[in-house]
């Protein structure tokens, strides 16, 4: 299955998540520049973290006209495989494939550690080998990673079962002490309505293999490989 | 030319982490009968025409479409002819 990364100017997690689909899947990858109007083919688009553009004007804002966006926003529309991971899922939001936006952190620090994930939907393509509310620990690293959506759109996203991540303690119990920068209803990350958009605060691509800490973040390539393989 | 001043507020619901921070610092500076503090941006731009009216509505359509987030933001915009 072949993976492309896009690369906007200030991308800085590409590498790492060419690296994991590469020689942790074993799966063909390439590199997909920003200025590009065509994916050429892929089956899944990652959209790595990094400070697109110098988060100038609102994290995300510019890359989201980048002349690959339209490419994406098709390729997404036709239920392609997109996912978005910190800066990428800001991207994600600036360019509507999903819903709400990024506010500073509650406390104004970058914050970068590991953090424990409740899975909530495992009916995904990004989850599917993951146990119903299984705990991932995963590292996040931003300065704006407060989820905020309206009310009604809190509601959709519920009734949609959208929210597929929020921050949880070590044993999943997910409150107020475990929320690191203040995301409305601890949310980590979310789908599309139609479930083939995710976007991710934390990082899966820093946390795919032991020496780093933890792989539980692999578990996440590994649903998107198994989904495709089985399409 | 004209010259707009564009105003970007986050929205009365939305939480601002930073107005409250400030707030907090000028609390401690003795300034004691604050109510809320709120931090917005002003961007500034010059404009190569002097049809005020078709100004207004490109300053709009610039808004809507980069300037401000609708979902976490309100805009407002004042011209000025230089």
């Amino acid at each position: 299955m072949k993976f492309g990364v896009v690369v906007f100017a200030g991308s800085n997690c590409q590498q790492d998540c060419f690296y994991v689909v590469k020689d942790v899947l074993k799966q063909p990858v390439k590199y997909i520049w920003h200025k590009n109007i065509s994916l050429d083919g892929i089956d899944c688009a990652v959209l790595p973290g990094g400070f697109s553009y110098g988060d100038y004007l609102r994290t995300g804002a510019i890359a989201r006209f980048s002349p690959i966006m339209d490419a994406i926003i098709n390729f997404a529309k036709k239920g392609g495989l997109v996912i978005g991971i910190c800066n990428g899922f800001q991207i994600l939001l600036e360019a509507g494939l999903l819903p709400g936006a990024m506010l500073r952190n509650t406390n104004l620090h970058f914050i970068c550690k590991y953090v424990y994930t409740k899975t909530e939907n495992i009916k995904t393509p990004f989850t599917n080998l993951c146990k119903k509310d299984q705990v991932l620990k995963i590292p996040i690293a931003h300065n704006e990673g407060n989820y905020y959506i309206d009310r009604d759109g809190l509601n959709d996203l519920k009734k949609n079962n959208q929210i597929i991540f929020r921050y949880c303690d070590i044993d999943g119990k997910v409150d107020k002490d475990c929320n690191p920068n203040g995301a409305l209803e601890n949310i980590a990350g979310i789908v599309n309505k139609n479930g083939n958009v995710l976007g991710m605060m934390p990082h899966p691509e820093r946390s795919s293999e032991v020496e780093l800490g933890s792989k539980d973040g692999v578990l996440i390539f590994r649903s998107i490989l198994k989904w495709l393989e089985a399409r | 030319m004209i010259e707009a001043k564009i105003f970007i507020t986050l929205k009365e619901t939305v939480a601002d982490p930073q107005g409250l921070t400030i707030k907090h610092a000028l609390e401690s500076l003795g300034f004691n009968e604050l109510g809320d503090v709120r931090i917005g941006k002003l961007i500034t731009l010059k404009l190569k025409t002097n049809n005020k009216n078709d100004s207004k509505k490109q300053i709009d359509d610039m808004c809507k479409k980069l300037l401000a987030n609708p979902v976490i933001e309100d805009y407002s915009f004042q011209i000025i002819e230089a």
